[in-house]
C-alpha cells in the first residue's frame, strides 16, 4: 500500500488539485444560441458562464422573431476544446434554450460588429483621423470643431485595428456592440 | 387553482410551512381533503422531506413555502436535489406583483437566488399562466435528468381568478430530452463487451432515476454476462448487494476490490454515473488501461471530466433495453474464459477483506453497530436515510441494499441535516415500512427540530445515532491530512438525546455496551413511534478504505497502519 506522504504539521494541501490533462490549446469560438425571449433567460446564460468559470469575450442579444418570442444570443468565448464542448452542452441543458450552434466549427460564417468611436483633436491629427476613417470605410456620424464620432462595422479585428490607430490621434471613448454572426450559404 | 393543478399531477402530499405570501394557497389546502399537508418545522426540512419522498417513490416531491425567509431557507434543499438529480417541485409565495422590486416586507429575489440551484424556475405574473406553468414544472422536474424546479407565485396572482387548464399529455413541447440511445454506439459497446477481458460495470444514481425497470434490465445484463459490477454511493440498490457479481461501492471510501477493478479493467461501462471526483480520485491515474463507455441522459455529463470512447446519450432504461436486444441478437457472446480469470484476480483482492476492523468487547465500534443493524433488519421492508460523515460511509459499506429507492443519502452536496427530514419524507410515503436514519450526532442536530414533525404526524422514524462526540469525518481528515490539529471538530455540549426524545414526546434510549446493542436495536424497531437510539461509539475510529483526494485508486489506505508510517514522512501531499 502506498504510504500517505504527509509531513506532520504541513500546511500545503489544496483540496481540489484534480485537473485532468486534456488538450490545453485555447480556442476562440463564436456560438449562436436561440432562446425563448422570456424574463431571466439572459441571466441564465450569463450565470452559467460565471458560475462555471467560462469566459465571455463578447455577447449580444436581441429578439429575432417577435411572433415566435425568440431571441438570438451571440457569444464569443475562449477555452480548450473540452471547455468549449462543455459550454455547448451546458447551454443545451437550459430549458428555454432551443438551439446552440458553434459557428466556428459548423462551416464558414460571417461575423460583424459595429462600433462608435469618439476622437477629439485639432489640426493635423484631426485630418489624419479623417483620412484613416476613410480608408477603413468608417463614416462620420457626429462632428464638432474639436471632435468626430465615427461609425465602423466589420470584424472585431478590423475594429481593434481602427481603434489602435485612433488612439494616438485622440481617441476618447469607444462603444462596441459585440459580435453578430451567421453561417454562410443557405 | 394551485391545489387543482397539484391534484391533476397526482400529488398526494405537500411538505410546507405557511406565511403571509402563501396564505391564499393555504386557504385552498384548508378547504380540501385530497392532498395531505405535512407541517414542517423549518423550510429546509420541507425540501429534504420532499427529496426523501421522491427518492423512495420515484414520484416528484412537493414543498410549499412562503416568500423571503421561507424561500431562502429552501435553498440548501434545492441545491442538494440539483446535485443528486432528485425531482422536486417547490412552490414559493412572493410579494404581490405591484410590490416586486420595492424591498417589500419579506421580499427576496427568489428566482434570482434559486436560478443556479434549480433545473429551472419561474416567476408567474399572470394567473392564466399559473396552471400551464405548474404542469410544465412537473414535466421539467421529472423528464430528462431529473432535478428541482421552483415556481414563485406573487400573492395577487394567488388571489386572482383565472381560467384553469388541465395538463396536456407528454408535457410541453419545448423541453423533450432525448431518451433513446444511438444504436450504432450501442452496437459498438456490445462489440467491446463481447471481447473484453477485464470488463466492469460502474453504475450510478441514473439507474435509479430511470425507474425500477432500469434496475431490472441492469440485473439481467449483469447476470447474463457475468461481468462484475460496482456502484457509486448514489446507485446503491440498483443491483442487489447479495447478487453474485456485486463488488460493493467504489470511490473514496469504496471497497478495495471495487476500486482495484476500476483501476485494472480494460472495459469500463459507466451507466448513469458522472465520474465525480469522489469516485475518480486523481484523474490522470484513473482507470488508465480501459476503453470507456458512458451512458447518460445528460449530454453535458459526457466528456465533462473523463474522456470516453463510447458515449451514449439516452435514458438508462431505454439504452439497456436496446443493449440487451443487440447483445442477444448477436449471440450473447462474452469472453467467458478471460472473465473467469478476471474474477480470480478480483477474488484475490476480496481476500484482503478491506472492511475488517479491530473488534472490541468494551466499546461499540460503529462498524459493528451497522453490522448488527444490518443483521437484525435485513429481511424487513426497510428504507435507510443517512446524514453526512463517517457514519454515512460506514452505512454505505456495511448495509446491503437489495432494491432501488431504498437508500436516501446526500451524495453530491453532502448536506449534514439531510437524513432526519428525508427519513420523515420516506415514512410519510411508506407509512408501514421500517425507516431508519443512520445519523451522526453533529449532523442530526442540524435539523433536529423536525423530530416535532415526526411526532405530530406519527411518523415512526428510527433515528440511529452513531454518537462519537466528534465531527468524525472532519476529525479523520485532520488526523490524516492536517497534522493532527483537531481544530473545532469536537461535538461539545451535546444534549441528552434520551431526554430530548422525551421532550419531543417520543421515546429514546442510550446504549454504550456492545452486549446490549442487539436488544437496543430490537427495542427501537419494535417501538410503535418515532425513536432516537443514541449509540455511543468509539470516538476515534477512522473510516477505511480511503483514497485521499488527489490519489489514484491503487493508492488506497486500508487502515490506521497505512497512515501511521506515512505521517511524519517527508514531503507534503496534494489532497
Ligand atoms: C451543512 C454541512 N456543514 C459542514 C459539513 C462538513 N462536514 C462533513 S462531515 C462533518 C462531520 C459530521 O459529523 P457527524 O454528523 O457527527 O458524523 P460523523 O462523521 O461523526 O459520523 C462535517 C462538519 C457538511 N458536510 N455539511
Ligand atoms: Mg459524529
Amino acid at each position: 500500500m502506498a504510504a500517505l506522504n504527509i509531513k506532520k504539521g504541513s500546511n500545503s494541501h489544496s483540496a481540489y488539485n484534480l485537473r485532468p490533462n486534456f488538450s490545453d490549446v485555447i480556442e476562440k469560438h463564436t456560438l449562436a444560441v436561440v432562446v425563448d425571449n422570456e424574463a431571466g433567460v439572459l441571466a441564465r446564460v450569463i450565470g452559467l458562464f460565471s458560475g462555471r468559470g467560462y469566459n465571455i469575450d463578447s455577447l449580444t442579444v436581441a429578439e429575432i422573431d417577435h411572433a415566435g418570442h425568440r431571441s438570438r444570443i451571440t457569444i464569443c468565448t475562449t477555452g480548450t476544446p473540452q471547455v468549449i464542448e462543455q459550454i455547448k452542452a451546458q447551454l443545451g441543458r437550459i430549458v428555454p434554450v432551443h438551439e446552440v450552434h458553434d459557428l466556428t466549427v459548423e462551416g464558414p460564417s460571417v461575423e460583424r460588429e459595429l462600433a462608435l468611436l469618439k476622437v477629439a483633436g485639432e489640426g493635423e491629427k484631426r485630418v489624419e483621423a479623417l483620412r484613416l476613417a476613410d480608408i477603413f470605410r468608417a463614416s462620420v456620424v457626429d462632428s464638432t470643431l474639436k471632435s468626430f464620432v465615427f461609425e465602423i462595422t466589420g470584424t472585431p479585428d478590423k475594429i481593434d485595428a481602427f481603434a489602435d490607430l485612433m488612439r494616438p490621434l485622440g481617441l476618447v471613448e469607444v462603444a462596441r456592440t459585440g459580435v453578430a454572426a451567421l453561417s454562410r450559404g443557405a | 387553482m394551485v391545489v387543482q393543478a397539484l391534484k391533476d399531477q397526482g400529488v398526494d402530499t405537500v411538505f410546507g410551512y405557511p406565511g403571509g405570501a402563501v396564505l391564499p394557497i393555504y386557504d385552498e389546502i384548508f378547504l380540501q381533503n385530497d392532498i395531505k399537508h405535512v407541517l414542517v418545522r423549518h423550510e429546509q426540512g420541507a425540501v429534504h422531506m420532499a427529496e426523501g419522498y421522491a427518492r423512495s417513490t420515484g414520484k416528484p416531491g412537493v414543498a410549499l413555502v412562503t416568500s423571503g425567509p421561507g424561500a431562502t431557507n429552501a435553498v440548501t434543499g434545492l441545491t442538494d436535489a440539483l446535485m443528486d438529480s432528485i425531482p422536486i417541485v417547490v412552490l414559493t409565495g412572493q410579494v404581490p406583483t405591484f410590490m416586486i422590486g420595492s424591498d417589500a416586507f419579506q421580499e427576496a429575489d427568489t428566482v434570482g437566488i434559486t436560478r443556479p440551484c434549480t433545473k429551472h424556475n419561474w416567476l408567474v405574473k399572470d394567473t392564466d399562466a399559473l396552471a400551464p406553468t405548474l404542469h410544465e414544472a412537473f414535466h421539467v422536474a421529472t423528464s430528462g435528468r431529473p432535478g428541482p424546479v421552483l415556481i414563485d407565485i406573487p400573492k395577487d396572482v394567488q388571489f386572482a381568478t383565472g381560467t384553469y387548464q388541465a395538463p396536456v399529455k407528454g408535457g410541453t413541447k419545448r423541453y423533450q430530452p432525448q431518451v433513446k440511445g444511438d444504436l450504432d454506439a450501442i452496437t459498438e459497446l456490445v462489440a467491446a463487451l463481447e471481447t473484453a477481458k477485464r470488463p466492469v460495470f460502474y453504475t450510478g444514481g441514473g439507474v435509479i432515476n430511470s425507474g425500477k425497470a432500469a434496475s431490472q434490465l441492469l440485473r439481467e445484463l449483469v447476470d447474463a454476462t457475468g461481468i462484475p459490477i460496482t456502484s457509486t454511493l448514489m446507485g446503491l440498490g440498483s443491483y442487489p448487494a447479495s447478487g453474485a457479481n456485486w463488488l460493493g461501492m467504489l470511490g473514496m471510501h469504496g471497497l478495495y476490490e471495487a476500486n482495484l477493478a476500476m483501476h485494472g479493467c480494460d472495459l469500463l461501462i459507466n451507466i448513469g454515473a458522472r465520474f465525480d471526483d469522489r469516485i475518480t480520485g486523481r484523474l490522470d491515474a484513473f482507470s488508465p488501461h480501459s476503453k470507456k463507455a458512458h451512458i447518460d441522459i445528460d449530454p453535458s455529463s459526457i466528456n465533462k471530466v473523463v474522456r470516453v470512447d463510447i458515449p451514449i446519450v439516452g435514458d438508462v432504461g431505454h439504452v439497456l433495453e436496446d443493449l440487451l436486444k443487440v447483445w442477444k441478437s448477436r449471440g450473447r457472446k462474452v469472453n467467458r474464459e478471460a472473465i473467469a480469470k478476471w474474477w480470480t484476480q478480483i477474488n484475490e483482492w476480496k481476500k484482503v477483506n478491506c472492511l475488517a476492523y479491530t473488534a472490541s468487547e468494551k466499546t461499540i465500534k460503529p462498524q459493528y453497530a451497522l453490522q448488527r443493524l444490518e443483521e437484525l433488519t435485513k429481511g424487513m421492508d426497510r428504507y435507510i436515510a443517512t446524514e453526512v460523515g463517517q457514519h454515512q460511509m460506514w452505512a454505505a459499506q456495511y448495509l446491503g441494499f437489495e432494491d432501488p429507492n431504498r437508500w436516501m443519502t446526500s451524495g453530491g452536496l453532502g448536506t449534514m441535516g439531510y437524513g432526519l427530514p428525508a427519513s420523515i419524507g420516506v415514512q410519510v410515503a411508506h407509512p408501514e415500512a421500517l425507516v431508519i436514519n443512520v445519523a451522526g450526532e453533529a449532523s442530526w442536530l442540524m435539523n433536529m427540530q423536525e423530530m416535532g414533525t415526526a411526532v405530530q404526524y406519527r411518523a415512526p422514524v428510527k433515528q440511529f445515532i452513531l454518537n462519537n462526540e466528534r465531527l468524525g469525518m472532519v476529525r479523520q481528515w485532520q488526523q490524516l491530512l492536517h497534522g493532527e490539529r483537531y481544530s473545532q471538530s469536537w461535538s461539545e455540549s451535546l444534549p441528552d438525546f434520551v431526554k430530548l426524545a422525551e421532550a419531543f414526546g417520543c421515546k429514546g434510549a442510550k446504549v454504550d455496551d456492545p452486549k446490549d446493542l442487539d436488544d437496543a436495536i430490537m427495542e427501537m424497531i419494535k417501538y410503535e413511534g418515532p425513536y432516537i437510539l443514541d449509540v455511543l461509539v468509539e470516538k476515534h475510529e477512522n473510516c477505511f478504505p480511503m483514497i485521499p483526494s488527489g490519489k489514484a485508486h491503487n493508492e488506497m489506505l486500508l487502515g490506521d497502519a497505512d497512515t501511521q508510517g506515512a505521517i511524519g514522512a517527508k514531503g507534503a501531499v496534494l489532497v
